[in-house]
């Protein structure tokens, strides 16, 4: 199969970080290594033939069975070509870590707080990493994890003003 | 404090004592020195929900805004893990709980594009009709909004009159006023009456006339531009670099919809223009939001015009429920109505990214699927999110008083902002 031509420079620039790249339903996704990640949006940034200047999210997916369990997922946009491009890098549960890219789009900041909230992938070099939407004394571990269950872990059952009714029952 | 919020600070104090409003004489010893640190909310009126803001003063300037969300977390994206497809409709309405109508409208095309489906030619025309009803809807309730944390509270009840209008129409369209779960994937719940057509001409025949009666107690209001202009300044390329989208990118010049970028429902059928700012100051913002509130009337006015008929939901086995009158009376309708409703429909494994331009920025949805009927994964991409990840640098250099304006500038609603 024949890559799609952002791919193929990806690949050409960056030969030992280039993993895979899939174009499915007009969505291009390209995973790299996670130690390139960094010159890799840098490159998608800065190169004129590039010209992803937009960030649109920053997010995570949980594949626990998979031996790089964490997936991180970059999405851009170049406003002057139109195109969209989706960047993913696999992370494993032991080294729970990337590198961050606030130092290329600022608004980066927010949205990797929330996939290390969310997920608990760590962010080097990140200038605040701490949670964002759950509470900043929350240790119960990281909800959108797939092993984290829906109704969660208890903590909300010692809230005083929860009524007895509503309570979980003792397990 | 830095040289450019400093500049900011400069360029604020200039436009105040233009209005009238002394600026302090630094070169007076001051009494007291220390830096001041305040919470803002998480129950103040004008935080548009729960939302806190830590100010690190110096007098009445901000130095710092940390913005600490997180008060109406309701764990959405986890939810949607557990349930099917269709159960999450109901869930879009109560993110951005203001504008029901276009978080379903961006979610359902996320699923239609998962599972690559065409909805029928009515249906687009319906949809972009009431997701442009449902943008005037949102632009009024924020003309009043932030006209009222300004201080203009006129403003709040004429917009308001007009807003009512439209809630009746969905009322009457769809049995509710907020929480409209309109949307279907594949088409839309039920057909316009011609009733509810002539209603909207009606309303839409002086809409601009009420526009004005709005901008005659704006646009020339010394108090409101003294507190609009200049104000949370952003340039088009921080206002990219930071992903802000809406009328804040537009604001700072930046030609970006995605109603013309990737057209969608029945946009690129229609004559209409992208309204684009030049200062991305907050006073451009809100000129940006009243043109596209008469723009929105152009696209309802022709998509009206245009109606096709036909039918308005796709006859897909996979996604459509069958008649209601044939389940009671058919083997095979019936346990197709079970099995949709107990296991939902199975979706092609892969994963997509579907964004949409509701009326406050590019709402996406980024669902993986594994091949079952319930989402493996599904993240919202919420513009107010992502907006608050600038209020730092937007409020630095500024007055307490005009953070509530910067808040209000975003049109941010915490439902979406902490999903």
């Amino acid at each position: 199969m024949t890559l799609h031509p952002t791919a193929e420079k990806i690949q050409g620039k960056f030969p030992e970080a280039f993993v895979s790249s899939k174009e499915w339903r007009g969505d291009l996704a390209v995973t790299v290594k996670k130690a390139a990640i960094v010159p890799v949006c840098r490159y998608l940034h800065d190169d004129p033939e590039m010209d992803f200047d937009y960030i649109i999210h920053v997010s995570s997916v949980d594949y626990p069975e998979d031996e790089a369990r964490f997936e991180v997922v970059y999405e851009f946009y170049s406003l002057r070509r139109r195109q969209r491009i989706r960047i993913k890098a696999r992370v494993t549960e032991e080294d729970c870590a990337i590198d961050s890219v606030t130092g290329i789009w600022k608004g980066a900041d927010f949205m990797e707080r929330e996939v290390f909230d969310m997920m608990g992938v760590r962010f080097n070099h990140h200038p605040d990493l701490r949670r964002i939407l759950m509470p900043d004394e929350y240790d119960e571990g990281y909800p959108l994890r797939k092993d984290f269950p829906l109704a969660g872990k208890g903590w909300r059952d010692t809230f005083e003003f929860i009524t007895e009714g509503s309570r979980k029952k003792a397990t | 404090m830095t040289t450019d919020a400093k500049q900011k600070a400069g360029e604020s104090a200039a436009e105040h004592s233009g209005a009238g409003v002394p600026v302090p004489n630094r070169t007076l010893p001051l009494l007291r020195t220390e830096k001041l640190m305040l919470n803002m909310g998480p129950q103040h009126p004008s935080t548009h929900g729960v939302l806190k803001i830590i100010l690190d003063l110096e007098g009445e300037r901000v130095i710092k805004a940390t913005p600490v969300l997180g008060f109406l977390h309701r764990g959405v994206e986890k939810l949607a893990e557990d349930g099917t497809y269709h159960q999450f409709i109901p869930h879009t309405d109560r993110l951005d709980y203001v504008c029901a109508m276009y978080n379903n409208f961006a979610y359902v095309r996320a699923v239609e594009k998962l599972l690559d489906m065409k909805v029928p030619d009515r249906a687009e025309y319906l949809r972009t009709i009431v997701a442009e009803v449902q943008r005037i809807i949102g632009h009024l309730f924020w003309l009043g909004s932030q006209a009222l944390d300004i201080g203009a509270m006129t403003v709040f009840f004429y917009t308001f009159r007009e807003r009512e209008v439209l809630l009746d129409f969905f009322d009457d369209l769809c049995g509710a006023r907020l929480t409209t779960s309109w949307y279907r994937i594949g088409g839309v719940e039920n057909d316009i009456s011609p009733k509810l057509i002539g209603d909207l001409r009606k309303f839409l025949e002086n809409f601009n006339e009420k526009l004005d009666e709005y901008n005659a107690l704006l646009e020339t209001n010394r108090i409101w531009l003294a507190r609009t202009k200049n104000i949370a300044v952003i340039s088009a390329e921080d206002a990219i670099n930071f992903g802000l989208s809406g009328p804040t990118l537009r604001g700072s010049g930046v030609d970006y919809d995605l109603r013309k970028y990737e057209p969608y429902g029945a946009y690129d059928k229609v004559q209409w223009d992208v309204p684009v700012g030049k200062n991305g100051d907050t006073y451009d913002r809100y000129w940006i939001r009243i043109l596209e509130m008469k723009e929105s009337a152009k696209i309802v006015k022709q998509c009206l015009d245009q109606l096709p008929a036909g039918p308005y939901m796709v006859e897909d086995p996979r996604v459509t429920l069958p008649p209601k009158d044939k389940v009671f009376t058919n083997l095979e309708h019936m346990i197709r109505q079970f099995k949709l409703f107990t296991e939902g429909f199975r979706t092609p494994p892969g994963e997509i990214y579907c964004g949409t331009e509701a009326h406050k920025g590019e709402l996406g949805f980024y669902i993986v699927s594994d091949g079952s009927g319930k989402p493996y994964r599904l993240k919202i991409r919420a513009p107010s999110f992502i907006h608050m990840g600038a209020f730092d640098y937007m409020a630095r250099g500024y007055m307490i008083a005009d953070i509530v304006t910067i808040f209000g500038t975003y049109d941010i609603v915490m439902g979406e902002c902490d999903r």
